[in-house]
């Protein structure tokens, strides 16, 4: 059977943190192999959006397929095992465990997991440092090992936020070199950021968010002619 | 006979074996609590009624079904370990997102019926569990006199609290606890079944509390109030050894336990409450325990 075409559709999606309302019907469709981003201002409710995906919030509504399996009812353990990979903004690297405890955390989700040999190719440094507690390591390279720890799970579609937050550019452009890589081998990436330098010549499609719900949506192709928009909502 | 600083070693090296033994079911029932703590974040008051229960459990199995001490230490720590299981499914698992205090009061009311039930069923007085057969009499050292069982005691739990502690920090299981500990939410995403983990984890705890009841059940008589005892003493080690560490339980309880005899022998009016002095001045000192890290 050939593999369906839409990898994740989230429809009319509403999320609350306790009593509090963040996402007030969201909706958005990613396809296979496709990079999209959620763009927007703090608090547009892009980190909210994946967190919600994922299940980590408190109370959620509304439907999200992840490969045809609907997932709004599932716990986080469930969603991830229908080959989801989360790069959080904060990195949630464990200071309890080593850069390889770190690394090989995460179970296999689907076959096809990037082997341990082939990671430590792609971030030679988190190789060297292997042994060190995980929080030891610079900026870089805890962005690297958050990054690395999903590629060895066969997750499909990945969910990164923010993971340029804070890293020099060098390193930047190292991860963008990184995600192109990921992306020629089929990938799915939806890249919350607000480094638009960053996104822009890697997506494909853009959604900008703004108070908790999807306020405009267009291609990289359209991307021209949206520059009154990017300045209105992210200021570029 | 020979004397070290006075005393007579027979008597010295005898209160430190009491020490030692006292130690053994100190880290057992410590360890078990950081365990606990460190993953489902409650303080386990229940934890000294679930030790009674492992030795009753013991006291059962050989009464009514003929099961002898070695069957007793492997189902007892299990059947014990299930009820555990069914406590968190039913009541803690309500209580994870709230303040520690609501965990302390349920499992400190939860004790007061357990061992309520217990006492109502047999009464406060205590009921004898023999020594295995293969573990009768001793050896005579030349200082001391070291009883076998008491020695299985301190070697077997010795063994127990480092294989826990090699399971925890050193193997694929453990990084899941101990990734679990420090963000739960962050690793459920990532695929590992987090409920399921602190369910068994609590399940492991008690039934390790269970164990430490079974080993003591033909040392201190079978009671109902054994564990009331005794928790209060293990609390004051979790605290100088630090809440969730779990190399400091195991090296605080034995260490505690020797320094108790110890001051048996050079102080005995000291030796009920040294625990508690060395708690009052490693709080003033070093608020999170010894080997603790302040969350």
């Amino acid at each position: 059977m050939p593999e369906a075409r839409e990898v994740l559709r989230v429809a009319d999606l509403h999320a609350w943190y306790g009593e509090s309302h963040v996402l007030h019907g969201v909706d958005f469709a990613v396809q296979r192999g496709e990079v999209v981003t959620l763009l927007g201002r703090n608090g547009a409710g892009r980190t909210s959006a994946l967190k919600s995906i994922l299940g980590m919030v408190g109370r959620r509504s509304g439907s999200i397929l992840i490969n045809g399996v609907e997932a709004i009812n599932l716990p986080s353990h469930r969603i991830a095992r229908l080959g989801v990979g989360y790069c959080p903004e904060e990195r949630g690297i464990y200071a309890s465990l080593s850069t390889e405890e770190n690394l090989l955390l995460p179970p296999q989700v689907q076959a096809g997991g990037m082997p341990v040999e082939e990671i430590y190719r792609m971030f030679p440094n988190l190789e060297e440092r292997r042994a060190s507690q995980g929080t030891r390591l610079s900026g870089g390279e805890q962005q690297m090992l958050a990054m690395a720890r999903i590629l060895r799970t066969g997750a499909r579609l990945l969910l990164l936020d923010e993971i340029t937050e804070g890293l020099a550019p060098v390193i930047v452009q190292a991860l963008a070199r990184v995600i192109l890589q990921l992306k020629e081998r089929g990938l799915t990436i939806v890249l919350v950021e607000q480094n638009f330098r960053f996104a822009m010549p890697l997506a494909d499609r853009h959604y900008i968010m703004e108070h908790g719900g999807i306020a405009h949506a267009f291609t990289a192709a359209e991307l021209q002619s949206k520059t009154d928009l990017l300045h209105e909502y992210l200021g570029v | 006979m020979s004397e070290i600083f006075g005393i007579p070693t027979q008597a010295l090296f005898g209160q430190l074996l009491i020490g030692l033994i006292n130690g053994s079911f100190y880290a057992l029932l410590s360890l078990g609590l950081a365990v606990i703590f460190g993953l489902l974040n409650i303080i386990n008051f229940a934890h000294g009624a679930q030790y009674m229960m492992g030795a009753f459990g013991a006291w059962f199995l050989l009464n009514k079904l003929g099961l002898g001490y070695w069957e007793a230490l492997v189902i007892a720590p299990v059947l014990v370990g299930l009820t555990g299981i069914v406590i968190e499914r039913t009541m803690l698992r309500r209580l994870y997102r709230l303040d520690h205090l609501y965990g302390l009061l349920l499992t400190f009311g939860l004790a007061l019926i357990i061992q309520g039930l217990f006492r109502q069923e047999f009464g406060s007085t205590g009921l004898p569990y023999s020594i295995p057969k293969a573990l009768e009499g001793g050896q005579n050292l030349g200082f001391m006199f070291l009883p076998n069982y008491r020695a299985w005691v301190i070697v077997f739990s010795l063994a127990v609290c480092l294989g826990t502690w090699y399971l925890i920090e050193k193997t694929k299981l453990g990084s899941y606890l101990r990734a679990a500990t420090e963000n739960p939410r962050l690793t459920q995403a990532f695929g590992i079944n987090v409920p399921r983990m602190v369910t068994l984890t609590y399940g492991f705890g008690v039934a390790l509390a269970a164990l430490a009841g079974v080993m003591a059940a033909p040392i201190y008589s079978v009671n109902p109030l054994m564990g009331a005892d005794l928790i209060i003493v293990v609390f004051a080690v979790v605290v100088i050894g630090g809440m969730g560490s779990i190399m400091g339980s195991i090296v605080t309880g034995f260490v505690l336990g020797l320094v108790e005899g110890l001051t048996k022998v050079f102080y005995p009016e000291a030796s009920n409450t040294v625990i508690f002095i060395i708690m009052a001045i490693v709080l003033m000192i070093k608020p999170a325990g010894l080997f603790g890290t302040q969350k």
